[in-house]
This record gives structure tokens, sequence and C-alpha cells, in this order.
């Protein structure tokens, strides 16, 4: 064994704790009741070009029956006996809500073809196979892959092609007051650039979070301001400048809950009082200065990667 | 799931150009309040509110959740829709309450996010 896993190994393991049981199996099921019989199970195999299926009785799931079960009663001469005689009784199953690395570990721990997936009430939706798993892990990988190589091309180019000990890109945005129409436009023109950058989703997440409730904060409370975003390759620092009125306390505005927005901008669904603490959690450094009648800055830096 | 299958199974009215029915809809999630979306819904996630103005729109848009379903029949402010086709959101309407909308949605099988 060798000491450090391949990055593609870690990738996988990562995406089967990612991926649900859900996004993997096939949600059609085909089934047949234990009144079957062996010779008409057999031909729902053929049909269907599978090797085993569900045995289902009134919507409940009583039994798996499977290729091998038809070979043994083909060998006795029993194919016309019913399936409920011939299944197998003790059936695992697994819940479509959970992560796909509960599938991995029991088509390790049993030797079955395939494993019905049950919601948690129970009920059968879906089926599914090792093959389904490795066909949704590679498609994953797939896309995955395509994305991260836009990333190596478009992020490096830029940073590479410029010869300086250290490198970034400032971009600026204006931000109009009290105009609700046009609010949100910079942090989405960020989001954007960004994502033409190539960075990371999840970083790009955060910093279209956090950017977005800065720039509301200035839209619902100030006449107007800007955004700053530094950009570098390791690192993204965001800055948000009005000259509003100022925050008469800073620790207090910090708190979940609190908030001093209008009702009408509350009936917007703003000013619940969970922003600062919404780009606190984005970010892994923050800065808030204010003073009264002069104005606010607030600084964030998001590390990348 | 698809949203054009959730859009089928719900009954739900699509307001916006029809192009992103084949979007996959990972999970589900319910609030009027706009930070709280911005905290919880992730890609793929498809939101259920009541609020009905242009602002739904940018935030849908910055996590590139899969639609909003806007509940209680409630109008759809003037620009909403205009904003929505612009960046590509996917803005469904319905006659029902919040509550009975992810009532279908969770029969559905679509997860809530946590």
């Amino acid at each position: 064994m060798e000491k450090k896993p391949t990055q593609e190994i870690t990738k996988l393991q990562e995406l089967t704790y990612e991926l649900t049981v859900g996004q993997a199996m096939s949600p059609e099921v085909i089934t047949v009741s234990p009144q079957n019989t062996m010779a008409q199970f057999r031909e729902v195999l053929r049909a269907n070009r599978i090797s085993g299926t569900p045995v289902v009785e009134d919507g409940k799931m009583v039994g798996v029956v499977s290729i091998e079960d038809l070979i043994k009663a083909l060998a006795a001469g029993e194919l016309n006996t019913a399936v409920g005689d011939k299944m197998c009784r003790r059936v695992e199953t697994l819940y479509a809500d959970e992560p796909l690395v509960g599938a991995v570990d029991k088509f390790a721990r049993f030797e079955f073809g395939r494993f019905p997936v049950v919601d948690r009430e129970g009920h059968l939706v879906g089926i599914i196979t090792q093959g389904d798993i490795m066909h949704t892990l590679l498609r994953r990988l797939e896309v995955d892959y395509r994305a991260e190589e836009i990333h190596r091309y478009r992020a490096s180019h830029i940073f590479e092609d410029i010869v300086a000990d250290e490198a970034a890109l400032v971009f600026g945005y204006r931000i109009i007051g009290r105009d609700f129409d046009r609010a949100g436009e910079a942090s989405g023109n960020l989001k954007t650039t960004l994502s033409r950058l190539g960075f990371n989703p999840r970083v790009i997440r955060r910093v279209a979070v956090a950017t977005y409730e800065a720039e509301m904060n200035v839209v619902i409370y100030t006449d107007g301001g800007e955004i700053v975003a530094e950009v570098r390759p390791d690192r993204i620092r965001i800055e948000a400048l009005d000259n509003g009125p100022g925050i008469p306390d800073i620790d207090l505005a910090m708190q979940p809950g609190y908030s001093t927005a209008p009702e009408w901008v509350r009936e917007m669904g703003f000013g619940a009082g969970m922003g600062l603490a919404n780009i606190k959690a984005c970010s892994d450094q923050m800065k808030l200065e204010s003073t009264i009648g002069v104005g606010t800055r607030l600084e964030i830096v998001i590390h990348v990667g | 799931m698809k949203l054009r299958e959730i859009v089928a199974a719900a009954g739900l009215t699509v307001r916006t150009v029809p192009r992103q029915l084949d979007a996959e809809v990972t999970g589900g999630y319910a609030s009027d309040l706009l930070s709280c979306v911005l905290a919880k819904a992730q890609k793929g996630t498809l939101w259920v509110t009541l609020q009905a103005h242009p602002n739904i729109v940018a935030v849908a848009s910055l996590l590139d959740l899969a639609g909003i379903v806007i509940t209680e029949g409630r109008d759809l402010d003037p620009g909403t829709v205009e904003k929505a086709n612009e960046q590509g959101v996917c803005i469904m309407t319905t006659e029902h309450a919040t509550f009975t909308v992810v009532a279908k949605l969770a029969e559905l099988g679509v997860p809530g996010v946590d």
C-alpha cells in the first residue's frame, strides 16, 4: 500500500460522502410478486436484461429473488414453484438519503449484486447496483475534472503571465443607496468574474454571500458606497465602504437577530439581523470599523483552497 | 429529480422563459428571510417563498438555485420576471400556501436543506 493516497482516490472517497444513494440509484424498479412462478420470473429477467428483482406484496417488500435462485430452481426442475418459496427473505436495503459510502460498504460486506433502496417509511423507491455507483462517480468526476481544467487554464494563465513577486487583481463596484432595483448587481458581477477566473465554487459561494450581505447593508442604510475586491491566487479580500450614518454599537450589531432596519425593508425579507453574522460565517477574517456620521468600513478576507 | 417533473407533479405555473426546467433539484428550502436563504440554500436548491420582489432573483442567481416557487398566488412585482429571464433564474407560482407546497415537495422525495 502506498502511504499517500493518490488524489483521484481521495476525490472518489470524498464523492461517496457527498453523493447520496438516491442520486445514484435507478428509480425504476422492476418487481415480481411472491405468487409469480419462477418461470414467470425467468421471463421478467430475460425481457429486462436484469439479474434479480425485489419481491413485492401489497406495496411492501417481502424479499429478493435473483438469477442464482432461478438456476437452483432450474436444476431441481421447480420452475413452476412460486417465487415466494424460492426468494431470499433476509433483505438488506439502503436508504435513499444516506451517503453513497453506505452502499459501497454494503457491497463490500455482502455478496449481493443489487440492493433495494427504500425511503425512511420503508417504501421501495429504487434499486442500486455497483454499476450504478461507478456510473454516477465517473460522471461526477468528469464534470469536476472539466471544471478543474478550466480553473487551471484560466486562473494560472492570468496570474502566471504577470511578472511580479506578488500579483493581485482589483475590481471596484459602485453601490447606489436605497436603490433596490439594482441591489445585488455588485455581488452578482463579482461572482461572475470569479467564476470566469475559475475559482472553486465553494469559495465563490462564500464570497457571493458575504458580498451580497455587505452590499445590502450599504443599499439599505446609506446613500451609497463601493465594494472593492482584491483577488489573489490564494486569498480574496473584500472591502465595503460607505459614507452612511455609521453603526453606534458594533458588538450589538454583530449579534444575530439584532436589526435597526425599518419595517418596509423587513417586509421584503431583509433586515433580519443576520447579515453581519452571515458575513462572519463566510469569511476567514472580518474587520468592521464605523464612525457615527462619517461612515463604515468592512473588510473581510477569504482564503482560497 | 428534474425541475420539470416537480413542476408537473406539484402543479406549478412557470412564469419565466422555460429554459432551466432540466435543472436537477438537489433539495428544498423555505423561508421569507433572504439572509436565511443566503446562509442555507445550496446550488440546486428549490426555494419556496412568499417574497415576489426582484431582489429574490439576485439571491437565487448568486446561489445558483434550481428555482423559486412563489406561494399564495402573490402578484409578481413588475421587473421580477424580466430580471429572472435576464439572469436565467426559473420562477414558478402557485395558489397554494408555503406549507402545502413543501409537503408536496417532501412527498416527491425532495430532501430538505438544513
